[in-house]
């Protein structure tokens, strides 16, 4: 039950700048997600919070006190790590009692919260096992009740399903979600992969090299990208980029790479000022489809198809247009052929533009 | 596997690997045929035509008898053993903690320490004996146990730091980082999770250690003077040879009585023995 | 504190408030905060280790370097006389032939030891029946008390009684004794041979774990490539085994260029003073006669070979941690 607060954080080991200048607050009861490729900072990030990192300078606020001169074991946290760190030479029960036991908890206590957890996450069968005895998700869950038996102020999450393979991975990521509905307690989580972020993430932290991105809710960075870097890391498969410059003719248009369209009137205003310069034009694949004889001209595009990847639900195309190759994401009626040239037709609002020297969205 | 003759199996498998195991071991065999051999027949002229040497027809424990019995033989096992037992607990206890530093904390000097202690596991003691010797006289401590509980950690502790330090690196780091966010302290995550953890290291290291002090040679022989204070090795060179008499029949079974102790230990744990010898070499 | 410790997922379902409340509220012990502090910490856990090791490592070794300048005997505190004794010795013929004898006895025996103790680790190597008697059996010559071991090649070598002269004679290869300890050279090559038969399994086992971390791919492989078991070995086994190799060779080279007991034992340094090494001289000379000065100088002779020997295993272990 807490907020978290960062100020002004920074992390320098000897040679590398890891987090630079991380200004961020996470409410009570908040599902917040750090999200970027490694070596971006969010892990070192997540360990200065826990308090196993120390804090170069700025500051860290956990419900109401500042925690930068405090232990670990004074933060009132909990942490489940990708290789879920259970102690070998312990049975589940103990696994998950120790944190109870260092804060000398009663005994009955200790017994009714196990239970209570091991009962919420489907592993009373477990508690007299030692951990090599245990699948992988076995001991995630394991990792996640130790966790949850100490009801803390926050928790802590290092990349906890990276160990998992795929199906496991979706499974306990909706139970993660779950549990956090139910347990409302304020979570900060690490990972790398996307979908993990915009799937748990009731806001979403990008990160990298050591710098926050943009913070938003995942709709919106899905919609709104800050900036190139956000807008190609969010979202699978990534957006296409397209190198072009602005020029009046009759409206404005982007033209470059053997490519030209339209800028969609909405846009029109805010690129008034990129006339002449070079932008980069950003297309999401389901913002390309197979073009109808009622698209308009100016927001077609030719291409040539590459590769065809058929994912049942949805079909994705590998095309080659002008001196680019683009991405698109079709329904799964759509019949093309390698080699075969399609007219595909952009959703004008959607294109976003990105100023090509600072990358920043425009 | 590669496919070979049947007789290329005898001549360049078995039949070496038979010379080795006699080899090995005929000397532990002429250890024990001594031991239990009347003198009668132990000090036959070797050309007599009833020389038997490989084996004897009156087996006797008459010098296993006068060895316990006749000499200060069962004071010294229990020395050896007191001291070994002494020296390698104060080395786990060194090595212990000094391993989980080196492998664990980050401070200035580390990599200077790590390498010193290194350095020192390399100095044999045959370097240091004499101004030692000088030194434990100083400290009062000549001719008594301290003298060697407190020299034999010196090749003890970088042995076990050395071991422990490359068996606490295989232990993840996320461990202790856990148990310090449960509620431990770092000292607490140290001692509750890592050296539980670490316990068949702790094994090897301790194994090795005190075969190693059992069998320590020359700081007992110039530290220790008074022959019911000696070690086994000490002892048996220096005691139960009587002017230029070697009583064979008695040294052998002496030989043999001290080597089983050190023997027993080792057979029950083989593998431990094994993982600290080649750990002793790796780190 | 309070609300921190009972609040979480209290109004959860599945949750109870936790009461009573734990007592963790208490302000820590000012040890446990000084604990926390990674430094201070690991003075702690080093400062028995550091203690002890200057103590009667590092101490004795600057006191040893002074008794080798000084005319130090037992009974007489002795004044500084520059290197006198280590000219005195270098210009003594014993010292001589026990400087020469170590590098002798230190070079052939660690020659035996690596080439058998290969041998033997290769033979191991293969799956047969009993392999983990023969293995543990193995190692016994080096975990049993040395000066014991030795004492029973002394008695197989004993000029009256030697069962080693009986098998000779009765297989009709010699017709006097062998005077194998009471002649000097003998003597150095009979120590050669104890010191191998004790040594030779610490290489082997070394090498053996080494030899299985080799894949067996890789011999099929080699064999399918058309390598006899000559070639796999060189150009495949001995590559790879390299590296374990040379720090056993560094720590064998430095246990027996300093090695005491199995002379002392077998020959005591004769017969004539012909068979002593460093170390047994530096013992005669330093505690048998008492010469602390001279025998401290003696047994500092060792330092430079141990230096470089010591430095090559150091620049070894760089490189593999820069690799």
């Amino acid at each position: 039950m807490a907020q978290v607060m960062m100020k002004d954080l920074n992390k320098k080991y000897d040679e590398v700048h890891a987090v630079k200048d991380v200004n961020l607050h996470i409410r009570d009861k908040e599902f917040v997600v750090l999200v970027g490729p490694s070596g971006c900072g969010k892990s070192t990030t997540l360990r200065m919070v826990a308090g196993l990192e120390e804090i170069t300078s700025g500051e860290i606020t956990i419900g109401d006190r500042i925690v930068n001169d405090l232990p670990p074991k004074d933060r009132d946290i909990a942490m489940v790590f990708q290789n879920y760190a259970l102690y070998p030479h312990m049975t589940v029960y103990d696994n998950m009692a120790f944190g109870l036991k260092m804060r000398k908890f009663p005994k009955p206590e200790i017994q009714k919260r196990v239970q209570d957890a091991a009962e919420i996450l489907g592993i009373q069968e477990l508690l007299k096992r030692k951990p090599r005895q245990l699948s992988g998700g076995q001991r995630q869950r394991v990792a996640v009740g130790r966790a949850i038996v100490r009801h803390p102020q926050v928790f802590l999450f290092d990349e906890p399903l990276s160990n998992l393979d795929a199906k496991l991975r979706v499974q306990m990521r909706v139970e993660l979600k779950r549990l956090h509905d139910r347990l409302e307690t304020t979570a900060v989580y690490v990972t790398h992969d996307q979908v993990e972020a915009m799937t748990l993430g009731d806001r979403v932290v990008v990160m990298k090299d050591g710098w926050i991105q943009q913070v938003g809710e995942p709709l919106d960075l899905y919609s709104r990208p800050a900036n190139k870097f956000v807008a190609g890391f969010i979202g699978s498969p990534a957006m296409n980029f397209i190198d072009v410059s602005l020029s009046d003719a009759g409206g404005l248009w982007a033209e470059g790479q053997g490519l030209r369209v339209k800028v969609a009137p909405a846009h029109a205003t805010r690129l008034s000022a990129y006339k002449g310069q070079k932008v980069t034009l950003g297309l999401r694949p389901e913002d390309l489809r197979v073009a109808s004889g009622g698209d308009p001209a100016e927001y077609t595009i030719d291409a040539v198809v590459d590769v065809v990847e058929p994912l049942g639900s949805e079909i994705l195309l590998d095309l080659r247009a002008g001196q680019t190759t683009l991405v698109a994401r079709v329904e799964p009626a759509v019949r093309a052929k390698v080699h075969e040239t399609i007219k595909f037709a952009l959703v004008p609002d959607r294109a976003r533009f990105f100023d090509t020297k600072t990358e920043l969205a425009i | 596997m590669v496919i070979e003759k049947r007789w290329k199996t005898w001549v360049f498998f078995y039949i070496p690997l038979a010379v080795f195991v006699v080899g090995t071991l005929f000397p532990f065999y002429w250890m024990l045929i001594t031991a239990i051999r009347p003198d009668a027949e132990l000090y036959r002229s070797w050309r007599a035509a009833t020389n038997t040497p490989f084996w004897t027809l009156q087996p006797t424990l008459e010098h296993f008898r006068d060895l316990m019995a006749k000499t200060t033989f069962p004071r010294w096992l229990w020395n050896t053993f007191f001291i070994a037992v002494a020296s390698t607990l104060i080395s786990l206890f060194c090595g212990l903690l000094a391993g989980y530093a080196l492998a664990r904390l980050r401070f200035p000097m580390a990599g200077t320490l790590g390498t010193s202690i290194f350095v020192t596991y390399l100095v044999p003691p045959t370097l240091l004996f004499i101004p030692l010797a000088d030194i434990i006289r100083n400290f009062q401590l000549g001719n008594t146990p301290w003298a060697l509980i407190l020299t034999y950690p010196t090749f003890l502790i970088p042995f076990c730091t050395w071991l422990l330090m490359g068996y606490f690196k295989t232990i993840p780091k996320e461990l202790e980082e856990c148990a310090r966010i449960d509620g431990a302290t770092r000292f607490g995550a140290m001692t509750r999770i890592i050296f539980p953890i670490a316990v068949p290291g702790i094994l090897s290291a301790g194994i090795f250690a005190f075969t190693l002090s059992w069998n320590e040679f020359i700081y007992a022989l110039v530290f220790l003077s008074s022959p019911e204070r000696k070690t086994v090795p000490v002892g048996v060179v220096s005691e139960l040879i009587r002017g230029d008499i070697y009583f064979w029949g008695q040294l052998m079974a002496g030989a043999l009585l001290g080597s089983i102790p050190v023997a027993l230990v080792y057979s029950f744990f083989v593998e431990y023995y094994v993982t600290g010898l080649t750990g002793s070499v790796k780190g | 504190m309070k609300k921190t410790i009972a609040g979480g997922a209290g109004s959860a379902a599945g949750f109870e408030v936790a009461l009573p409340h734990p007592r963790t509220s208490q302000p820590a012990p000012a040890l446990t905060r000084f604990l926390e502090n990674e430094g201070l910490l690991a003075a702690v856990l080093l400062a028995p280790t550091v203690l002890l090791l200057s103590l009667f490592i590092a101490y004795p070794f600057v006191m040893g370097v002074w008794l080798s300048l000084s005319s130090t005997s037992v009974g007489n505190p002795g004044e500084f006389v520059g290197l006198r004794n280590f000219v005195k010795a270098w210009n003594d013929s014993i010292f001589r032939t026990a400087f020469g004898n170590t590098f002798f006895y230190t070079f052939w025996a660690t020659v035996f030891k690596l080439v058998l103790g290969m041998w033997l680790a290769l033979l191991l190597n293969r799956h047969f029946r009993g392999k983990r008697l023969v293995r543990a059996s193995m190692l016994l010559p080096f975990i049993v008390p040395t000066v014991l071991s030795t004492f029973a090649w002394r008695w197989m070598f004993d000029p009256t009684f030697s069962v080693l002269n009986w098998l000779l004679y009765q297989g009709g290869l010699i017709t006097t004794k062998l005077p194998f300890l009471s002649d000097g050279t003998y003597g150095l090559w009979c120590a050669i041979v104890v010191n191998t038969w004790r040594g030779m399994p610490f290489f082997a086992i070394t090498l053996l774990a080494g030899l299985q971390t080799i894949s067996p791919d890789l011999h099929e492989a080699a064999s399918l490539d058309g390598a006899n078991g000559w070639h796999r070995f060189w150009h495949v086994t001995w590559p790879l085994l390299k590296p374990v190799t040379l720090v056993v060779v560094v720590f064998s080279v430095i246990q027996t260029f300093s090695d005491f007991q199995l002379i002392y034992v077998l020959t005591g340094g004769g017969p004539a003073n012909a068979t002593h090494l460093l170390a047994t001289y530096a013992y005669q000379i330093g505690v048998a006669t008492g010469l602390l000065g001279e025998g401290a100088a003696i047994s500092l002779f060792m330092l430079p070979v141990l230096f470089v020997v010591v430095w090559v295993q150091l620049r070894y272990l760089r490189r593999l941690e820069g690799a």
